[in-house]
């Protein structure tokens, strides 16, 4: 694959730039020669079609939900509406500097209040903060609030673990681990459950609290969710809701109603904004009653018809990102939910843990399914066994030769050779027909012509990369000749 | 009611037949019956798209900042930014796409990566960079608790001049971890001015240029730090034509890479950058794309080494993050390739002349000076008896400058800050002297 600095020649440009009053010289030479830079970077000089060409080239080298059914578990690729995409452009808020005056960007902190609301009621939780730029920093917020809490009441140093489900999300022990606590892992129950046993056994003076994702990555719902919260609870620790599955149960349950303390929601899953090829996304974080008081500042408060910014919360953490969070994420998720409303967050859901189910009917007959029970808006299966020396890892890059993004793989780890599937809401029912198709063909495949999934994908712009080498010769950045 | 759902009432049936649910309401059984009782909505009503954007719309209008002039900087800045880079970004195959797990259907988002990565390491004189962080606030907060990983020690040295809100973030970051900031006092050129090193310091933070505008010296910072490590937070325009920090031998080098064809965005999506050198890789955050072959010989990229990321080494990674800030990754990469070295040092030296050339005229006005002697670069701290009342002024010209409060965390009472990018006209900067003049 070539890249920008493969196209061009000295000189060229693409945009034409304002003169210089005085020239190069007299402006470089006010600045020491201990300062000034000796050689500049080497950057690409290219034309405007150069440019064009090259990163449209790129473009048709990759994959997104607009390309095509992108069933990447515990990712939520739905689709992502377009009106969004204008809206978070307006001037009124992509030119708006976050350091004005509160009384010049009333708008803006409006939409930033209105946005908490609306998130509070669906968490059923009465404080929020829209600061956490993604769901990693979001758990990172909330394990740090815990942090807090035990510190205003004594306890820190004291309760030092953090429980964590096996079939919790993977960011979840890192995020626990940077905020200085320890990990102790759960183990799930037959029904791919939390053990209620064990986790009784695991309760003590030293447990801070326990990370739970519901519904798990398994796709289950713990129905034992209240008597987990309130062992939790009794036993003097809070409980942390990862809430990347949000879209399995929106407008019908809500994790304040189920013993959450602390909850972070992805809005670049469940509501529908753009993944960007690995971000920006935006992770708010609400909370129950008893962690209000931690929350990061600034608070932004309505008083009458006027926004402010309040900074007066003695026991906050502080600040876990340089402003108010990842607004023009925040614009597009808004805009979903006040065209859904109530009822449409609801249907969201319906169709999503729908077509979920759907596609586990339609595909245990050929794969193992190691948890066959309700599914959420997601569920797993097993690639083993499928065929002679056939992995999942196979399955996943033969599915792109049939058109499709495969599934998540490897994940969750209690699942050997895992395949986590969720289609979303948004996807018709002919192309959740064409993929379990295409699952069907690539099951028979395996047992008949084993070599076709170990030998693909054979249709993508290259084919299967050997990643140990990537790591044994680090190519990390382009040899641009000798360096400085 | 849902626009987005393409399910019609046959679809529906067919698809309970073959689960074998009556109705969809059977699919939520699994949750307990107590728990779905206390449910409540919220109490919104479904609209239209033009319901939707009228009221969206009618908030972004709401703001009256928005059309004022801004000189506005403290860490983000109003540069210009092509409309190639917007076209670029528009590619719903860039912005569609998740995390490029999947290399063979990624390669676009991949091959960008490995670009930006080269190009970070050309601007900061770096050895390896990742494909980014959140904002240049939590990279350096992520740099901090990388040197603590590294060389032990829990005491952290921060400028007084470091910007508050950067200071703050490093702040929560360094509790969680259990370290402690001490503050480096700035002499009166508003530079950094570095005592003793502290036993068990692990890492000394300097801005370049400074909250102030001002440019830091480097020279010699290295050698008084023995293993500590010297993180520098850098604004990357600037660096055109600043020696980066690289050559003065910091070992972490991160910044905010919105002035890199970002918008401001009310503060975000941000762009943090991290680069370092090769002996400190494994112990880098983030995700890093890496050149490889496929089975047929033809180049291809990867992520790599990810064994140090969350979803591999769980609660032993580097760092917890894992989305991060791609798109606005891209923006940059396209930002730095459509300029290339002449126009990315142009734009640098742009700011800069029309800088100083307004900071002549303030300064030629009665009552109003510099309030340090350090050479600035882009951005500057004006002194003078009244700075509410300057601002006032500014303000009924049209004119936006940061609120000088800003400042107090840093030591300034008796100023404001003034930030000047190519985007400002000759005439702007003689609206904003006659305006401090009271013409």
């Amino acid at each position: 694959m070539s890249t920008i600095y493969d196209r061009g020649a000295p000189g060229r440009r693409a945009v034409a730039l304002p003169p210089l009053t005085k020239t190069e010289q007299e402006i470089l030479g006010a600045i020491p020669a201990g300062l000034r830079r000796r050689e500049g970077p080497r950057l690409p000089e290219v034309s405007q079609p150069d440019l064009v060409r090259h990163y449209t080239a790129l473009s048709r080298k990759n994959y997104g939900v607009d390309t095509g059914f992108y069933p990447l578990g515990s990712c939520t690729m739905k689709h992502n509406p377009k009106l969004h995409e204008d809206l978070a452009r307006h001037p009124g808020f992509a030119d708006l500097h976050p350091l004005l005056p509160v009384e010049e960007c009333q708008g803006a902190l409006a939409l930033l209040w209105e946005m908490g609301e609306c998130l509070k009621g669906i968490a059923g939780m009465p404080g929020i903060t829209l600061q956490p730029a993604a769901g990693a920093h979001g758990e990172l917020t909330g394990m740090l609030l815990l942090k807090r809490w035990l510190e205003d009441r004594g306890e820190l140093g004291v309760r030092t673990k953090i429980l964590l489900p096996d079939s919790a999300h993977g960011t979840n022990p890192a995020s626990a681990a940077m905020a200085g606590f320890s990990v102790v892992s759960l183990p799930s129950d037959q029904r791919g459950m939390v053990d209620v046993e064990a986790l009784k056994r695991a309760l003590g003076p030293d447990v801070a609290g326990i990370m739970l994702t519901v519904p798990n990555t398994l796709g289950i719902f713990e129905e034992d969710i209240l008597t987990v919260t309130e062992l939790v609870h009794d036993a003097g620790g809070l409980c942390y809701f990862d809430g990347a599955n949000l879209n399995a149960y929106l407008g019908r349950a809500r994790p304040g109603d189920m013993g959450a303390d602390v909850f972070h929601i992805n809005l670049h899953k469940t509501f529908s904004t753009p993944h960007g090829g690995g971000g920006p996304g935006a992770g708010p974080v609400t909370v129950s009653a008893s962690l209000l008081p931690y929350l990061p500042v600034p608070d932004i408060v309505r008083e009458g018809a006027r926004f402010k910014l309040v900074w007066d919360r003695p026991k906050s953490i502080g600040r876990v990102h340089p402003y108010y969070g990842n607004v023009l994420v925040i614009v597009r998720a808004l805009a979903y939910i006040l065209t859904l409303g109530d009822e449409g967050l609801r249907e969201a859901s319906a169709g999503a843990v729908l077509a979920a189910n759907y596609l586990k009917a339609k595909l245990k007959g050929a794969y193992r399914l190691p948890y066959d029970r309700l599914a959420k808006h997601e569920f797993v299966l097993s690639g083993e066994g499928v065929g002679e020396g056939v992995r999942t890892f196979d399955i996943a890059k033969r599915l792109m030769d049939y058109g499709f993004h495969p599934p998540t793989i490897y994940f969750p780890l209690i699942v050997r050779e895992a395949l986590m599937i969720e289609p979303t809401e948004t996807e018709p029912k002919e192309v959740l027909d064409a993929f379990a198709e295409a699952m069907l063909r690539i099951a028979a495949e395996a047992r008949e012509h084993p070599e076709l999934l170990r030998e693909a994908p054979h249709a993508t712009p290259v084919r299967r990369l050997d990643e140990a080498r990537a790591v044994r010769e680090p190519r990390l950045r382009l040899d641009l000749g000798c360096v400085g | 009611m849902n626009p987005y759902l393409p399910h019609t009432a046959e679809d529906v049936r067919a698809m309970l037949d073959a689960i074998g649910l009556p109705d969809v309401e059977a699919l939520f059984n699994d949750i307990p019956r107590a728990v779905r009782e206390r449910y409540r909505p919220v109490g919104l009503p479904a609209r239209d798209e033009l319901a939707v954007q009228r009221h969206v719309i009618g908030l972004a209008e709401h703001s009256a900042g928005r059309r004022l002039i801004p000189f506005l900087g403290g860490g983000l800045y109003d540069h210009y930014i092509p409309p190639v880079v917007g076209h670029v970004l528009s590619r719903s195959e860039f912005s569609t796409a998740y995390t490029p797990y999947q290399a063979e259907l990624s390669q676009g988002t991949l091959t960008w990566m490995f670009e930006f990565q080269t190009m970070i390491c050309e601007l900061a004189g770096m050895e390896v960079a990742n494909a980014s962080m959140y904002d240049g606030a939590t990279a350096l907060a992520e740099a901090v608790l990388m040197a603590h990983r590294t060389v032990g020690g829990k005491v952290v040295l921060a400028p007084r001049s470091l910007l508050p809100h950067l200071r703050e973030v490093v702040a929560t970051y360094a509790w969680g971890a259990g370290l402690a900031l001490h503050e480096v006092p700035y002499g009166e050129d508003g530079r950094l001015a570095l005592g003793q090193i502290p036993a068990g310091t692990c890492a000394l933070i300097v801005q370049q240029p400074n909250g102030f505008g001002i440019l830091e010296d480097l020279t010699g910072l290295k050698d008084c730090l023995d293993k500590a490590f010297l993180i520098a937070y850098v604004n990357p325009i600037p660096l055109a034509v600043i020696e980066p920090p690289g050559s003065f031998g910091a070992d972490v080098i991160v910044g905010e890479g919105q002035p890199l064809g970002n918008p401001l965005s009310f503060g975000g999506p941000l762009l943090g950058f991290f680069a370092t050198r090769m002996a400190h890789l494994r112990r880098m955050p983030g995700r890093v794309s890496g050149q490889t072959q496929d089975v047929e010989g033809r180049l291809g990229y990867v992520m790599t080494f990810q064994t140090r990321e969350q979803h591999i080494r769980r609660e032993g990674a580097t760092s917890n993050i894992c989305t991060n800030s791609a798109l606005c990754a891209l923006a940059a990469t396209v930002y730095l390739a459509a300029l290339g070295p002449n126009g990315l040092r142009r734009v640098a030296l742009l700011c800069y002349e029309r800088a100083h050339a307004l900071a002549e005229r303030i300064t030629s006005l009665p009552g109003y000076c510099l309030a340090f002697e350090g050479l600035f670069f882009h951005e500057f701290v004006v002194r003078c008896p009244d700075p509410e009342g300057a601002v006032a002024k500014l303000r009924r010209a049209g004119i936006a400058v940061l609120p000088p409060d800003v400042l107090a965390p840093m030591g300034v009472r008796d100023g404001f800050l003034v930030a000047v990018t190519e985007k400002r006209t000759e005439g702007e900067l003689d609206r904003f002297a006659a305006a401090l003049e009271g013409r």
